[in-house]
């Protein structure tokens, strides 16, 4: 135990010298690139702007109140629109989701050396890429629209959906499948008896998951032209309707809220 | 031995179990299910002929990640890139910094009740707002540049950490803390040799991972004006300079994989 000796009087530390000199050495750098990344920012940064922040926010506020309640009648048919991107685009990653999570998982993969490193890839890289920046690539391709936004949050949704399940399915109990296996089982009806009955929580949990997730995605797709109610928003901003944002950021909230709750429901009812 | 007889014995042909028990509830969701399927697609509109000329660009996009292209805009990439990395490491850092104080106030078993409901709203609220909508107010508000994209993110963190650290220490040992509180601590001593041993290999993890998302968001604010690598690839979108784009979506790609394999190593040092 590490202690200290001054003039007779021992004291206890919790660390020696050596490693506290370490650790003051290594908070030393951290703190360095810290103020190194702080003044790189504030550095692009025009100051006036920020002090005059506190009033442009209390000028915004008092411009965005009251919300243009009436503005609602137009936003239902968005509100329908983000709600379809977000269920459809859900369905379809899980049925894209479900072959990469069997081809990925260590105990189903048909070749470990040359499939699973593919279907790892395809995780990794739909994962890493933020549905709007998907959306922006359709945009571009496909034209700007509800099936844009539908398939960004689809793309973006099978790297999720595809490792939460190949992680349920390498957790599955061996003893299961050995039995359908021992009755003299194909490997499809291995898959469908022994497999699938033990993931289906996990699958239910999931999707009902990635579906909270994908429907707050999909209020901000309309931002780059992916359809669905961000669409309003940009158009509000862009003309300063600032009652109209109000509104909108106000029925976003809800849907969130609600899509969050509807979400926490249905997986207490399923675990 | 008479047929009926053996069929007795043999027993009902045996079917799979249903996933949901209750025929009624079974058969009203895969009605319900296919109406609003129906329903969502009979209010798709797709302009059938805007995707089949798109299709074309988008093979080019395709053939584009054959052949990426990093040097023609190199400047604005690594400017971008830059960008992104200082932003999301100051915000992470500050993020950390705020979230620690919120998240011991949201723990119920060390913070009054006052304190628990403020942080706890705080934690809501942090988490009901998407970080596009954020920063979009905060460009509204503090001008275009990296400051707005740092506010966003450090304003994310809080709710990621705080709830995440808030569930730990309630999870926590009491014995070790009150064993603490047996020697007379004073409540920082408390706070720091009793809870703080128990809750840091976590918070390390999940401080890593933050990083990690923080990256991965820095990476689309640049669409709204919040500063990073987003603006850079908004114009490579804009102006269909498609090998561009792809050698920034490879980046990011392959900055995510790196993050995400370092941050399991130091998650795997620190558990």
């Amino acid at each position: 135990m590490p202690i200290l000796d001054s003039a007779g009087q021992k004291t206890w530390q919790l660390r020696n010298r050596n490693e506290q000199l370490v650790r003051w050495a290594g908070w030393l750098v951290g703190v360095a690139i810290f103020m190194w990344c702080w003044q790189r920012i504030s550095e692009a940064t025009t100051w006036a702007f920020v002090w005059d922040a506190p009033r442009i926010a209390a000028d915004m506020a008092s411009r965005s109140w009251p919300p243009r309640w009436s503005y609602m009648e137009t936003l239902w048919a968005p509100l329908w629109d983000t709600l379809n991107i977000a269920t459809i685009g859900t369905m379809l990653a899980l049925v894209m989701a479900v072959p990469v999570a069997f081809l990925a998982a260590r105990n189903t993969t048909p070749s470990a050396v040359f499939v699973r490193p593919i279907a790892l890839l395809i995780i990794v890289s739909t994962r890493s890429i933020n549905s709007l920046i998907w959306a922006l690539l359709l945009v571009s391709i496909i034209g700007p629209g509800v099936l844009a936004g539908l398939i960004a949050i689809a793309l973006r949704s099978i790297g999720f959906c595809a490792k939460l399940l190949y992680e349920a399915i390498e957790e599955i109990d061996t003893t299961q499948v050995e039995a359908i296996t021992a009755t003299g089982a194909s490997r499809w009806q291995v898959m469908a008896y022994g497999i699938m009955p033990q993931i289906m929580p996990a699958f239910a949990g999931v999707a009902v998951f990635r579906w909270d997730i994908n429907l707050r995605e999909s209020t901000v797709l309309g931002l780059v032209g992916a359809g669905g109610i961000g669409l309003q928003l940009q158009s509000s901003l862009n003309v300063l309707a600032w009652p109209q944002v109000a509104l909108i950021l106000i029925v976003i909230l809800v849907a969130v809220v609600v899509s969050e709750w509807v979400s926490a429901k249905v997986r207490g009812a399923i675990i | 031995m008479t047929s009926a007889l053996l069929n007795e014995r043999l027993g009902r042909r045996w079917r799979k179990p249903h996933f949901i028990k209750n025929p009624a509830l079974r058969w009203g969701l895969i009605l319900g299910a296919i109406v609003y399927v129906a329903l969502a697609l009979g209010s798709l509109e797709v302009n059938w002929q805007r995707v089949s000329e798109g299709l074309v660009r988008g093979w080019r996009f395709v053939a584009a990640f054959a052949s990426p292209d990093f040097t023609k805009r190199g400047g604005d990439i690594y400017e971008g890139l830059l960008e992104s990395a200082i932003v999301t490491v100051a915000s992470t850092v500050v993020g950390i910094l705020i979230s620690v104080p919120i998240g011991l106030g949201a723990a119920r078993n060390i913070a009054p009740l006052p304190v628990y409901l403020v942080c706890r709203g705080i934690v809501a609220l942090s988490r009901a707002l998407n970080e596009i909508i954020v920063a979009i107010l905060m460009v509204a508000i503090f001008g275009f540049g990296p400051l707005a994209g740092f506010i966003t993110l450090s304003f994310a963190t809080i709710g990621f950490l705080s709830k995440l650290l808030a569930e730990d220490i309630e999870d926590m040992d009491r014995v070790q803390a009150e064993a603490i509180r047996a020697t007379g601590s004073s409540w920082l001593q408390w706070i720091n040799y009793g809870v703080q041993p128990q809750v840091m290999p976590r918070l390390i993890g999940l401080s890593m991972y933050r990083l990690d998302i923080n990256f991965r968001e820095s990476a689309v604010l640049g669409l709204v004006g919040a500063g990073g690598i987003g603006a850079t690839l908004n114009t490579a979108f804009d102006r269909y300079e498609f090998d561009t784009a792809a050698a920034i979506l490879l980046i990011i790609i392959a900055t995510v994989m790196l993050l995400e394999y370092l941050s399991g190593i130091i998650r795997a040092k620190v558990q």
